[in-house]
């Protein structure tokens, strides 16, 4: 039971005021400008464009600033502030094939054509603190070029499927459910799936994915192919009566190989899992690839063993860290009358109990 | 993948026209400002259809990158529309918030359809895409960089 307690206005104002201040921190400091968050902590702002689930560095670098680097804090204001947009349309889905690619590797062929490449990774770094970086004013090191490739790299499935060695992916309804015009409703398709999953919570989706890797609906991934990079978006115009590229994304793409499946009138074939999140969001891209895999279990005939990991209600339902954290800590809230209900409660009973046990100690 | 039908797409005149408005598109707002400001001091007569209107679209992937489409989230883009004295109409689509780089991108495509489209590719265009080619060729050739050059050791036969 909720009641309106006024009162709390004065606290409420100071609270905000100390905050603003305590978010902007010793004023000898030079001031963050959203600039230096879009371009130096930009790994944050395109986890807050994920989970935000809206493409935008700015409006991302401003969240995360006003949420004092509260990812979740700024995922909600994102949130928030998405709702009050008109929504135009929706694009063409994108073209990952035509990916210019800042990065793009396969833990399963060595020789691919267009080969490994590494981009800007922390992968092969030794995690020792650099204390160089703690100095201002540093010059970043030349950046060696190489001979760009000219043609778009093939995905590393197009070679499996030439061969037929792994399932075609089943084509979908043009225009897909959509998790934010629509209250989730079960069973849930893989379209909608794929949309809980992109934009939910990273650490969510990884201990889901971890749990499939240790057993909890296990799917032996292969990491096909990861590929980072720009692709353009496309819309169809009305008014226009043609479709023009709308703006560019970066996105981080996961195809996973997964354990073959066969049946008396399918020969054995791998299967697939599938992670695209917005940005540059490796992990969350892989462990969106193994958990969509662990999803389709029913589809792709195997046993329900039980894991987390299958049960797409519990995935979907716990994968959004803005309602989680919206139920979690509504909980903070005034709770008075709900308490005092409880306490009279407990009064009584232990009145009733002390009654009973002197009665019986008289006795 | 689907082309759409709805006008004749090797129509060289749309062809331009699309071509045009993408790069408008995903020009970055400052040099677009920069640029205009090089070409015109200040904005042509213009009636405004659709005042520049922030909004989001739904960008779309397909799972499996070949299979059904999904929704991977949104994006910001400010349209607008405005038509000349002349009557040519102009449609403004820009990637974010700004409300001024919609403007002039609607500004562009009428002044285009009025008969100006070589003087505006020469003066704006051509520099945009120039610049987003050299951008995208820059960040292709550092990614060539780190590609991995394999190489086997020959292992002894006994």
């Amino acid at each position: 039971m909720y009641v309106a307690v006024k009162g709390g206005e004065r606290a409420i104002d100071n609270a905000h005021a100390w905050l603003a201040e305590e978010r902007r921190g010793d004023k000898d400091v030079a001031e963050l400008s959203l600039a230096q968050i879009r371009e130096q902590l930009s790994l944050a702002v395109n986890r807050v464009m994920a989970e935000g689930s809206l493409y935008d560095p700015d409006l991302a670098a401003l969240a995360i600033k006003q949420a004092r680097g509260d990812l979740i804090e700024a995922v909600f204001l994102i949130r928030a502030y998405r709702t009050t947009l008109p929504r135009f349309g929706a694009t063409r889905p994108v073209e990952t094939g035509a990916m210019d690619c800042d990065r793009r590797i396969s833990a399963t062929f060595k020789d691919l054509p267009g080969g490994q490449v590494l981009g800007p990774t922390f992968d092969y770094t030794h995690r020792l603190l650099d204390f160089a970086l703690a100095a201002e004013g540093l010059d970043a090191p030349d950046v060696a070029e190489g001979e760009a490739a000219q043609a778009p790299l093939p995905h590393v499935t197009e070679f499996l499927a030439r061969e037929d060695l792994i399932q075609s992916e089943p084509d979908g309804p043009e225009t897909p459910r959509d998790l934010t015009r629509e209250p989730l409703d079960f069973p849930a398709d893989r379209p909608l799936r794929l949309q809980a999953l992109t934009r939910g919570d990273e650490g969510f989706v990884l201990s889901m994915a971890y749990s499939t890797q240790r057993g909890y609906g296990r799917n032996h991934p292969f990491v096909g192919e990861l590929r980072i990079g720009t692709v353009p978006v496309e819309m169809e115009i009305p008014e226009l009566g043609f479709s023009i590229e709308i703006g560019e994304v970066v996105l981080t793409e996961c195809e996973t190989v997964n354990q073959f499946t066969g049946s008396k009138t399918e020969p054995p074939q791998f299967t697939r899992g599938y992670g695209l999140v917005f940005g540059q969001t490796e992990r969350k891209a892989i462990s969106m690839a193994l958990v969509d895999r662990a999803l389709r279990w029913e589809e792709l005939g195997e046993d329900n063993v039980g894991a987390p990991a299958q049960d797409e209600e519990f995935v979907l339902y716990h994968s959004d860290n803005v309602q989680a954290t919206g139920f979690l800590e509504h909980i903070k809230l005034p709770h008075y009358v709900d308490f005092q209900s409880e306490l009279e409660l407990i009064r009584r009973l232990r009145a009733e109990a002390m009654q009973t046990g002197l009665k019986d100690a008289a006795e | 993948m689907s082309i759409s039908a709805s006008k004749a797409p090797d129509d060289p005149a749309i062809a331009a026209r699309k071509a045009r408005l993408s790069t408008l598109a995903k020009a970055p707002s400052a040099r677009l400002r920069a640029l205009w400001a090089n070409y015109s001091s200040d904005l042509p007569a213009h009636e405004v259809l659709r005042a520049p209107e922030v909004g989001a679209v739904m960008v779309r992937g397909r799972a499996g990158a070949t299979g059904a489409p999904f929704n991977l989230g949104e994006m910001t883009v400010t349209r607008c529309s405005v038509r000349l004295d002349s009557g040519a109409v102009g449609h403004g689509h820009v990637q974010g918030r700004d409300r001024d780089a919609a403007l002039l991108a609607a500004l562009i495509d009428a002044l285009a359809e009025e008969g100006e489209a070589d003087a505006l590719d020469a003066a704006i265009l051509a520099p945009l895409r120039a610049e987003a080619e050299a951008r995208k060729t820059t960040r292709a050739a550092k990614a060539a960089a780190t590609k991995v050059e394999f190489f086997t050791m020959v292992r002894g036969e006994n």
